[in-house]
């Protein structure tokens, strides 16, 4: 008789393959996943009482930090749940560049999420930095915006922080078939790649009703065929205005996921044509005073980021503080059912897995 | 399906359940429950009035209260939000039952509001601390926690447990 164990494998915090300081323990029998638990905690900075303390105008920053990869994204839903907690209206100009940078940084996001998913699948750094080629241009543009690459601090409540450039027009509008190329360029040369596929199709499998009982959005929720976008399910800012699809996938895998991502591209691409083409003049922001004070209350409000729905809940006292700043993290709950696509894989699948999943540990621990 | 027609068919569903719309300072359409009957009112919310997805559970420290907030979409049919609430009143020991079994997304939420708020969820599957480790004094995101970086008083210095796998 052979005597068979399981082994308990702890990987992480600091793993390369885990996006940050992500710790998984993980139950093996052979070389098969048959328990997994997740740790988070390791990059907890407290953000949720950090902003307790600060006006709601000085908190805008602290969402930069939440995804710091889709930094537009936080901005604005933040700023939308402000502005529903204060009445405060946006102008209609500030609405579109709000939607542009939106979209833009969508497009950063799916490349990169599709780039690192191939570093898991150790096709080491060539599709991340084909990736980063294009998020380099992106992120001139929003160097044009407010000075920054990274943390914007651009879309606050009331509006934008400044008015477009002179030059940004034209160079985005000569940007939109370049990047149109990136995605034909990443479709033609990854989709048909024999050994992604050989470990994409079919690992990984998250069905629908799981998806939806466990509270999954974004990419990962579309790719096991569940069409809900918030941007059509309950349309924010002038997302109504545009036209553009819900695209899905039906598979649920790895490969699904990829597919789902390539698509969203081409639909922020179509918002963004129109976009360019119907920005109106005008004012980019409401005056909105630096120690606002909305009235007593409290509001939810969600929108559509890059990696799935991205919700802000704000208690307001009457006071200039905020009394309860909650951020609902998109990249924390996706992760809800890493278990259940994990079970029955191998170890190097459950990496893949957690890469096209997509997460920025700094928004899992804020 | 309107505001109006969720809570009258909440109503008629349970008759013994005292329902109150919270109508002024909120954005939103909430329903306070009473503590004890949120499970069965989210079951009923889940299976036949198509609130299929949970989006949110938080939780805010009040003077006198601690509120468990939920807020509910149906992805089905699309639209707004539903807003749940359950006040408890017990400062010293608040629990309510957990809604992990009926939405599994609840689950780190509702170990983050345990850990950061220090509501106790019955019925939890896992009930742990999720951001800080085990053995760290107090509940951060309350009121009366003390912040050192408004006080600048020292904490007593905590270390992690050993592991526990």
């Amino acid at each position: 008789m052979l005597k068979t164990e399981t082994i308990t494998v702890n990987v992480g915090p600091q793993h390369p393959s885990t996006h940050g300081v992500f710790r998984m323990i993980i139950t093996l029998d052979g070389e098969t996943l048959v328990d997994l638990k997740p740790m988070f905690g390791y990059l907890h900075r407290g953000l949720e009482k950090i902003s307790e303390g600060r006006t709601y105008l000085q908190a805008v920053p602290l969402t930069d930090r939440l995804d710091y990869l889709c930094s537009m994204n936080n901005n604005h839903a933040y700023a939308i749940a402000v502005e529903k907690l204060a009445d405060i209206q946006v102008p209609p100009r500030a609405e579109y560049i709000r939607v542009i940078v939106a979209e833009l940084n969508r497009l950063i996001n799916h490349m990169l999420g599709i780039g690192f998913m191939f570093n898991e699948l150790g096709a080491w750094y060539t599709p991340v930095v084909y990736a980063f080629r294009e998020r380099e241009r992106i992120m001139d543009l929003f160097e044009m915006l407010c000075g920054s690459r990274m943390m914007y601090n651009y879309v606050r409540p009331g509006g934008v922080s400044a008015d477009l450039p002179d030059e940004f027009l034209p160079m985005l509008k000569k940007m939109l078939p370049h990047l149109q190329n990136y995605v034909a360029e990443t479709r033609l040369y990854l989709s048909q790649n024999e050994i992604f596929r050989a470990r994409a199709v079919g690992i990984g499998f998250l069905p629908a009703d799981i998806a939806v009982a466990n509270s999954i959005t974004g990419p990962v929720l579309r790719a096991s065929g569940v069409k809900y976008d918030v941007r059509k399910a309950e349309p924010y800012s002038i997302y109504d205005q545009f036209d553009f699809e819900v695209p899905t996938q039906m598979a649920g895998d790895i490969y699904a996921r990829y597919l789902q991502r390539l698509d969203e591209m081409d639909e922020s691409l179509k918002i963004l044509r129109q976009a360019v083409e119907r920005i109106p003049d005008g004012e980019v922001a409401t005056k909105v005073p630096a120690r606002l004070r909305p009235p007593k209350g409290e509001a939810y409000a969600r929108i559509e980021a890059p990696k799935g729905e991205l919700g802000f809940y704000l208690v307001s006292d009457g006071s200039t503080n905020p009394y309860r700043w909650r951020c609902r993290p998109t990249s924390l709950i996706n992760l809800s059912a890493l278990r259940e696509m994990c079970l029955g894989h191998k170890v190097a699948d459950a990496v893949v897995i957690l890469g096209s999943v997509d997460l920025t540990l700094a928004e899992v621990d804020r | 399906m309107t505001n109006e027609e969720i809570l009258s068919k909440l109503k008629d569903r349970f008759p013994q359940v005292e329902f109150q719309v919270q109508a002024e300072e909120t954005k939103d359409f909430t329903i306070v429950v009473p503590a004890a009957s949120i499970a069965d009112v989210a079951t009923h919310l889940r299976d036949h009035l198509g609130f299929d997805y949970l989006s949110d559970v938080t939780s805010v420290d009040h003077p006198d209260r601690f509120e468990v907030v939920y807020h509910l979409y149906s992805m089905k049919r699309g639209g707004g939000v539903l807003a749940l609430k359950v006040r408890l009143a017990d400062k010293e020991h608040p629990e309510v039952d957990s809604v992990t079994p009926i939405w599994p997304g609840a689950n780190f939420q509702e170990r983050e509001v345990y850990d950061l708020m220090g509501i106790s969820f019955k019925n939890h599957p896992d009930l742990r601390r999720i951001m800080m480790w085990d053995g760290f004094p107090g509940h951060p995101l309350r009121k009366d926690f003390e912040n050192r970086l408004y006080t600048f008083k020292e904490l007593e210095p905590t270390r992690p447990k050993p592991p526990n796998w």
